[in-house]
């Protein structure tokens, strides 16, 4: 036998490029592949029962941040759509005016659908400029709807929760990316 | 990363309209959201069912947070109380002491108040509290200022009612549902509270700043006559709160005010008392009449 080169397409990968190993027989739990970003953005909205009753807004938008973080890791996975069903759930919880968060998350998917096309080719440092800027208008946007429900000029408090968003991007970032390896476990046998 | 996606899939009719109406889901999320939004701000009750029924759903999820938080907070006090026991032993047995020739002074004191009240008859048939509650979670990512306790209208809890803990006023009941509601705190902008000094009487009213202090502003104008230290109570007067409920130490005196501390930090109170509307009959009947009297009358010129 004369080891004879193979085209590139059919060419097999080894090394660390390789797919992960996988027995041929199993594939990844359909409900949990497709269900675990939806429950883990939901789950984040519920933050807001956290052990810490606060006497001001200290925690990052953290429900925000994963719907980012999803969408950047799997930009095709969520629905562009997905902002109106996840938002009105943040919005139950939030102690924001119902309907604030699914005007904004909407409006951040539309927003991320732009960044995509121009921005075609993006590292990580690319991705947590675009988070950064799009937790920032989103915190100022929920300042600004929380200060016309009160119907007085909320003094700018976001400023601790901001820099704990932009902070804790590439952890949330992390976290997701451990989630999606755990979402495509291969447990089913077929 | 490239873009994963293409949204020109050829000529498959399916696949282009899937896209399109993905867009137009999307955008009508917007005008959805805004909608809602425009509804919750002419009519903050407007979701209130929604948000009631969430919060009972996920009451469970606070309920555990907040037996961590105590129980965390128990075994740090528990470890730190072995450091100074010696000397936490000598100051108690000296303040023992003390309290021993206190307590009798305050008997009678109390005897001779209870007989001076009953001169005056000002006492207030007892106003038992509605019920006692545990605060499972607060809104800690947003601007408001809301907490949420386990009590709801099958305890008799009604929005309106005001919530106070062992050291001083909390807030009051805004969304009742059947087993949690929502308490609007003072530190909340939205929430006024009438508020008197509790050496003289100095009347004056506290409102939230949503930063956790709260502003302290006097009816009277003039000098400022305020110190860091003084103790703010309600008053009473509106109808809401009962009067003598503790609210606000001064911390830092302003030209027009003060800043103060709340007296009873909701972070770091797990127990909570609902009490019945001071003076409710008095609070619908201005209701109503405000009603009544219609909208104040333009000036036409």
């Amino acid at each position: 036998m004369v080891p004879t080169s193979r085209p590139a397409s059919t060419r097999l990968v080894s090394g660390p490029d390789a797919t992960p190993r996988r027995p041929i027989n199993r594939a990844p739990l359909p409900w949990l592949a497709a269900g675990l970003p939806w429950v883990s953005i939901m789950a984040m909205s519920l933050v807001t029962f956290s052990p810490v009753i606060a006497s001001a807004p200290v925690m990052p938008p953290l429900a925000f941040m994963t719907l980012l973080a999803w969408r950047m890791l799997r930009p095709a996975f969520l629905p562009i759509w997905a902002g109106l069903p996840l938002g009105a759930w943040d919005d139950l919880f939030s102690g924001q005016p119902f309907g604030s968060a699914i005007v904004l998350w909407s409006a951040a998917m539309l927003a991320m659908e732009v960044i995509d096309e121009r921005y075609l080719w993006r590292g990580f440092v690319q991705d947590w400029l675009a988070a950064a800027v799009l937790t920032t208008v989103y915190l100022l946007a929920m300042s600004a709807i929380a200060g016309l429900a009160a119907r007085a000029l909320l003094p700018l408090t976001i400023g601790p929760q901001w820099l704990m968003a932009i902070v804790l991007f590439p952890v949330v970032n992390r976290l997701v990316a451990m989630l999606d390896k755990l979402r495509l476990l291969p447990l089913m046998r077929l | 990363m490239a873009r994963s996606r293409d949204l020109r899939p050829g000529y498959s009719r399916r696949a282009q309209y899937g896209i399109f109406t993905g867009y137009v889901i999307a955008v009508v999320g917007i005008v959805v959201g805004v909608i809602a939004l425009a509804l919750s701000l002419f009519d903050p009750g407007a979701f209130a069912f929604l948000r009631g029924a969430a919060t009972e759903v996920a009451a469970p999820v606070g309920e555990t947070s907040s037996a961590a938080r105590r129980s965390g907070a128990g075994l740090i006090a528990a470890i730190g109380a072995y450091f100074d026991t010696g000397r936490q032993n000598l100051q108690l047995s000296r303040e023992i002491a003390g309290a021993r020739a206190n307590a009798v002074t305050a008997r009678a004191l109390a005897d001779e108040n209870r007989r001076l009240k009953a001169l005056l008859h000002i006492v207030d048939p007892a106003q038992p509290p509605i019920a006692s509650a545990t605060l499972i979670g607060s809104t800690a990512a947003s601007a408001r200022r809301y907490a949420i306790i386990d009590v709801g209208t099958a305890q008799g809890v009604r929005a309106g009612m005001p919530v106070r803990a062992a050291a001083g006023l909390i807030g009051r009941v805004v969304e009742a549902s059947r087993d949690t509601a929502r308490v609007l705190l003072i530190s909340d902008a939205d929430n006024v509270v009438p508020v008197r000094r509790a050496g003289d009487g100095l009347p004056g009213f506290v409102q939230g700043t949503a930063n956790g202090r709260i502003a302290i502003r006097l009816l009277t104008m003039g000098n400022n006559p305020l110190h860091p230290g003084d103790v703010f109570v309600t008053s009473g007067s509106g109808g809401i709160y009962p009067p003598g409920v503790p609210v606000a130490v001064v911390a830092t005196t302003r030209r027009d005010g003060a800043e103060g501390q709340l007296a009873a930090d909701p972070a770091a109170t797990d127990y909570v008392l609902v009490l019945p509307t001071y003076k409710a009959d008095a609070v619908a009947a201005m209701a109503a009449s405000v009603k009544a009297a219609g909208p104040p009358l333009k000036e036409d010129n």
